[in-house]
């Protein structure tokens, strides 16, 4: 990507009020064309309302937006061709075939029926939904009918997309085909933004920005905000969770203990040194276990770190 | 399909959209006959006795089922009720299921006012009102934030360690790894069982080589297809690349990005994630095992 390129999306300061309290209160961010940034953080954080202030669905009350250098605030019409918004639950028609609900968006955005099918049958391939064309949209699966709505937000070549936890309810396969989908949108220079509240999915982001209260906390690549993570992670694999907890909390060192399905996560400051700590408690309990590591942090450990960080921070400052 | 679950257990069902989730819940839980075979729900034949294993079970959707114009309190009575705990033991449990879902104080809280973590906490306490041995979770965190999500989990293995048999369905590889063990149904059969260590250990078929670079799209149209590439998928700047054997394969992957004039920042064997386990066992035509 050259750094001299216009972002495809750059916001300024934006703040929205529902009634008296401010949703957003102030965020800044840009997205350049190939970028896949992902808006991620608790229930209220004002996920949906940026993706709906960047649809141009409702106005902000301060600052701004500009989608490939033109004012989206002071003229939403002109910037609308090239924005493509897909909600949590987008509208497709259900009686309607595959094929027809492709057509009829296509119509909407005055699209010759030429593109529209050299269009249609990619995205219907890369998807695995060309044997099903003339089914009714009503009879798809779930996944089925996101990718049918991904390919109609797709159908007029837009320069943006805006996702709005767009794989809820799919299983990992059709979650694969649709990222596929996106990552071939990528190479066409499309900026995509995605919110989610699924660390399969932030992990596939170019970057990621955690948003709490209105407010960024945090917005910079996977891989660096992993490097934030206070701390390093031990896994110790044991088919006695809670016996693991019981030994290792307390010993110095340890920050936190989450219990997974085989294994439990131990949160430590320095795990070089503390593995061989954790190592003896347990044989001094007698807690069998099957191995013991060091693993990289996930996104949701990080988050969940970093949430719970700023309130404890914010809850002893003085 | 056969399988077992026992006391303090945490049984994840993954699997496609239609693999039968959704249809093995509704046969343990009384509502549907089995066409064949046996199921039994804390020693009861669930075909014989769907009522008493009624009395034995907990359930809760994605949908939450709670009454939105009623209170926190409301709609805890409503489902005492309707499992038929009464007097003392109603007053303990609505006790419980208060303190457990956080929301102490606020019982009078419109239901309609909470946020997703609270509902699903709240819908929780309605589903083990009345001490149920069996808990089926249908999808019970679908749209709510990860810091909730943890919080709900913590509540589930409370429970497991009380003795609860806890079966969940879930989509996400994230919440499949905090289940003990994990079930991968594909059209109405068990492709897998075991704990998530031991599926990314030993289900699937070929290693996983991860590379990473500026150019992930172009990787991804140069490895498709090319042989030795059982699948490719692509994770952020980065892509899973399913081979034979990593190591062996590793220089052929590399002369071949050279060759399309692609660079790349990193190129090594990584350890399997449930999701590679999950699209090679059930993914179909475009992830299919090597040798296949």
């Amino acid at each position: 990507m050259t750094e001299a390129q216009t972002p495809a999306i750059e916001v300024h300061d934006l703040v929205k009020r529902f009634g008296g309290a401010p949703a957003i209160r102030g965020v800044s961010f840009d997205c350049a064309p190939g970028e896949v940034f992902g808006f991620v953080g608790p229930d209220g954080a004002g996920k949906t309302t940026i993706m709906r202030l960047l649809a141009a669905v409702m106005r902000p009350d301060e600052g701004s937006i500009a989608i490939e250098g033109m004012d989206a605030i002071a003229d939403p019409e002109r910037v609308r061709s090239r924005v493509s918004y897909m909600p949590q639950r987008f509208g497709l028609y259900e009686d309607l075939t595959v094929d027809e609900n492709i057509e009829f968006f296509a119509q909407l955005f005055g699209i010759s029926p030429h593109d529209r099918e050299e269009r249609a049958t990619r995205f219907l391939a890369a998807s695995g939904m060309t044997p099903f064309r003339k089914r009714r949209a009503g009879q798809l699966s779930g996944g089925m009918k996101q990718k049918l709505g991904l390919t109609c937000a797709l159908i007029h070549t837009p320069k943006v997309l805006l996702l709005d936890e767009p794989t809820a309810g799919v299983d990992p396969v059709s979650r694969r085909d649709f990222w596929r989908i996106l990552y071939g949108l990528r190479r066409e220079g499309v900026a995509i933004i995605v919110a989610t509240s699924y660390l399969d999915e932030a992990e596939r982001c170019t970057r990621l920005g955690l948003l709490r209260e209105g407010r960024m906390l945090y917005c910079d690549t996977p891989s660096t905000l992993k490097a934030l993570m206070p701390g390093e992670i031990i896994a110790i694999i044991s088919h006695r969770a809670r016996s693991v907890r019981e030994a290792v909390v307390g010993i110095n060192g340890v920050k936190g203990v989450i219990l997974m399905g085989d294994s439990v996560h131990v949160v430590v400051d320095d795990a070089a040194r503390r593995t061989q700590e954790l190592e003896a408690a347990m044989r001094q309990r007698s807690v069998s276990f099957d191995g013991i590591e060091r693993i990289s942090p996930s996104i949701e450990d990080l988050f969940v770190s970093l949430l719970t960080g700023e309130e404890q921070s914010s809850a002893t400052r003085q | 399909m056969s399988f077992e679950a026992r006391r303090g257990e945490i049984l994840g069902f993954l699997g496609p959209n239609g693999a039968g989730k959704s249809t093995t819940i509704r046969i343990l839980c009384g509502l549907l006959r089995p066409s064949g075979g046996r199921a039994e729900i804390a020693g009861i034949d669930v075909a014989r006795y769907p009522e008493k294993v009624r009395a034995n079970i907990g359930y809760m959707s994605q949908k939450f089922s709670l009454y939105s114009d009623l209170s926190v309190g409301e709609n805890l009575r409503f489902f005492g009720g309707v499992y038929g705990v009464r007097g003392d033991r109603l007053a303990k449990r609505l006790a419980f299921a208060v303190n457990m879902a956080g929301l102490k104080d606020r019982e009078d809280t419109l239901v309609a006012d909470l946020s997703g973590g609270w509902k699903q906490r709240l819908a929780l306490g309605c589903a083990v009102l009345h001490e149920p041995a069996i808990l089926f979770l249908d999808e019970p965190t679908s749209g709510v934030d990860p810091a909730s999500r943890r919080r709900f989990w913590d509540l589930i293995y409370s429970l497991a360690g009380d003795g609860v048999c806890v079966v969940i369905t879930t989509h996400y590889m994230d919440e499949a790894e905090y289940c003990n063990r994990i079930a991968l149904i594909n059209a109405g059969k068990l492709a897998a069982l075991g704990s998530p260590s031991e599926l990314k250990r030993s289900a699937i078929h070929g290693e996983i080589l991860l590379i990473e670079g500026d150019d992930p799209g172009g990787m991804l149209e140069a490895l498709e297809g090319s042989p030795g590439v059982h699948d490719v998928a692509p994770f952020g700047s980065s892509l899973h690349i399913v081979v034979d054997d990593a190591t062996r394969d590793q220089p052929a992957i590399e002369a071949l990005l050279k060759q399309h004039e692609l660079g790349w920042s990193r190129i090594e064997p990584i350890k399997p994630t449930l999701e590679d386990v999950f699209v090679q066992l059930v993914g179909g035509d475009r992830a299919r095992a090597p040798g296949s």
